[in-house]
């Protein structure tokens, strides 16, 4: 299958959104190449606004805009549109619940070669505990611009994490449904539920398995929030042992969300595969991957472990 | 002209006596800068902003925003004189349920935007002005910060992309009253040279008299002509100001009045009345 920047069909998504709706505004601090919203800047440049490297006015702007019945579109990098600029997004988007779409790139260890101060790996952690925030990490293209057209027709504030790197289109993708995860792969014993850039090294994890006669199912919890209770639970109940993955640190991110669920409605045995409380460094991402144990060895690892207890 | 203005600065004191009785009510709120801002809030929904209390979400109003979130007493004493809602909720500030938040929300009728955490309205107001813009609409925007908030790093990104963008539907307001919570402003942080900071930052600027009807009215009236840039307007005030025992007093920044503070206050401000009344 193909690889592609989700951010590339981020950019081309926007375009499209921008000609249908007169109501969009699309913000930028200083990253527009990168996130790929001067795409939109170039095909509406009326209503694009360039913040400079300012992501807490950037912010708190897009809450003004979305106060005067704009949809708005704010994208940075990762790392500055979770905590730079947290307590604007806290306080001027959220608790007003306005519809300000944060959709941010270079998410996670797969950053790469900026290193540790350029890797989001908390920012599901900081945002996941404001009332009315919708989160969402795709997995692959097609689905970043189904969560963007998900954000565009839902109202409230999102955030929506994609990565630097290109990512592999999944073969056998589920229909996109906010808050609504699925099923990758059906087996028994063992689940794997993971989201994003992991999504193709769990799948990787699963062949690997099958060769040791191992058959877990395998699940895309895309949206981190609301996170699909009714999914997990039914996993739970069919499954002894769960493996949750993410690009995240192990506290805060989709292994917590999971395991929230778990322990008040079905408790059964967890593992997690994450960032083990400590930051990252520079490196290539697939070399970044292993080195932190997120790469698919490390999940079929893992996930014997896991079924050995 | 002079009758405008008499009448306006009733309201003025028509809104000092419900500050002081609804934190009184409350048992905690900020009376100091509610009571520096009094004449700049008066003047605005009273004279200077288009807006219609029956139709909250009218197109076309004026907005305004209080960056300095705390100073929410003011703000809901004039809405409820001009009848957004009425005047018996305001003994709920603060209290649970209440539609009078410690800080400002949306549940307000009239309050365009929550805030309180510190530094972001002049931004939020900058989004309304460009969202205006974009709209093709001819009201403006107003924004009133505290002298002890523009210590925060946000309004001044907020400045520096104003001007940048040549917004010149908006107006900051900046109530001068010196003074913040751990004390003078000058030796907590000092904000000085407050005009020239607003001038490198591409803002026009008038210095004016907070507490004078006439002079607010004429500033609000100069920054409307202003136009490729934003206009700031540094106002000068008291913390504290009507009531005796709270002007210039730091401590009057978070603390609401006893009952036997009340009392004074109320009965200041009603000899103020009576002066004004003679005079």
């Amino acid at each position: 299958m193909e690889k592609l920047y989700a951010r590339d069909i981020y950019g081309k998504t926007l375009v499209e959104l921008g000609k249908q709706d007169p109501r969009s505004i699309v913000l930028d601090a200083d990253l527009s190449g990168s996130t790929r919203t001067s795409f939109f800047a170039n095909e509406v440049p009326d209503r694009f606004f360039n913040f400079g490297v300012a992501e807490q006015n950037m912010m708190a702007t897009a809450a003004g805009f979305a106060a005067s019945g704009k949809i708005v579109f704010a994208s940075t990098f990762a790392m500055f549109a979770s905590a730079r600029a947290l307590d604007q997004v806290r306080n001027s988007i959220c608790y007003n619940n306005f519809d300000v779409k944060i959709v941010a790139t270079h998410g996670g260890i797969t950053v790469g070669e900026d290193g540790a101060s350029h890797q989001a790996l908390e920012d599901i952690n900081f945002l996941r505990a404001i009332p009315n925030m919708k989160i969402v990490i795709p997995a692959d293209a097609p689905e970043a611009r189904d969560a963007v057209l998900a954000a565009a027709n839902t109202p409230g504030p999102f955030y929506i994490r994609l990565g630097r790197s290109k990512v592999l289109t999944l073969a056998d993708r589920g229909e996109f449904a906010l808050g609504k995860g699925y099923l990758l792969e059906k087996g028994e014993n063992l689940a794997i539920i993971t989201c994003g850039a992991l999504v193709p090294e769990a799948l990787a994890a699963c062949r690997e398995l099958n060769k040791e006669g191992i058959s877990p199912t395998l699940a895309n919890l895309h949206t981190i929030k609301p996170i699909d209770e009714e999914l997990i639970v039914d996993i739970a109940k069919t499954h002894k042992r769960i493996l949750v993955c993410e690009e995240h640190q192990v506290i805060g991110g989709l292994f917590s969300a999971v395991s929230e669920v778990l322990v008040r409605k079905f408790p059964v045995k967890v593992d997690r595969v994450g960032i083990e409380d400590r930051f990252g460094q520079s490196g290539v991402p697939r070399e970044l991957l292993d080195f932190y144990g997120l790469s698919a060895n490390s999940i079929a690892q893992k996930a014997k472990e896991l079924l050995r207890q | 002209m002079k009758s405008k203005i008499k009448e306006l600065e009733g309201k003025a004191n028509a809104i000092r006596k419900l500050i002081v009785k609804m934190l009184a009510e409350a048992g905690s709120g900020h009376p100091g800068g509610s009571l520096s801002s009094t004449e700049i809030i008066t003047c605005l929904y009273f004279d200077v902003m288009r807006h219609n209390p029956k139709e909250p979400g009218w197109p076309d109003r004026d907005k305004f925003h209080l960056s300095k979130g705390h100073c929410c007493p003011a703000v809901y004493a004039a809405l409820s004189l001009c009848g957004y809602f009425p005047q018996e909720e305001l003994m709920k500030l603060r209290k649970l349920g209440s539609m009078l938040q410690g800080h400002p929300d949306r549940r307000t009728p009239g309050i365009e935007v929550a805030s309180g955490s510190l530094g972001q309205g002049l931004s939020v107001s900058l989004g309304m002005a460009l969202a205006n813009r974009i709209d093709k609409k001819d009201s403006r925007i107003y924004c009133l910060m505290g002298d002890g908030e523009i210590q925060e790093g946000n309004v001044w990104e907020a400045a520096m992309a104003a001007a940048h963008y040549k917004v010149d539907n908006l107006c900051g307001i900046v109530d001068y009253n010196r003074f913040q919570i751990d004390g003078k402003t000058e030796e907590i942080m000092n904000l000085e040279p407050i005009v020239n900071k607003w001038e490198a930052f591409g803002w026009h600027v008038i210095q004016c008299d907070g507490h004078s009807i006439e002079e607010l009215l004429s500033a609000f009236e100069h920054a409307k002509s202003i136009k490729q840039k934003p206009t700031v307007i540094i106002a000068h005030t008291i913390k504290g100001k009507g009531v005796s025992f709270m002007e210039g007093v730091v401590d009057f920044h978070g603390r609401a009045p006893s009952e036997q503070e009340r009392q004074i206050a109320l009965q200041e401000l009603q000899d103020l009345d009576l002066e004004e009344g003679a005079a």
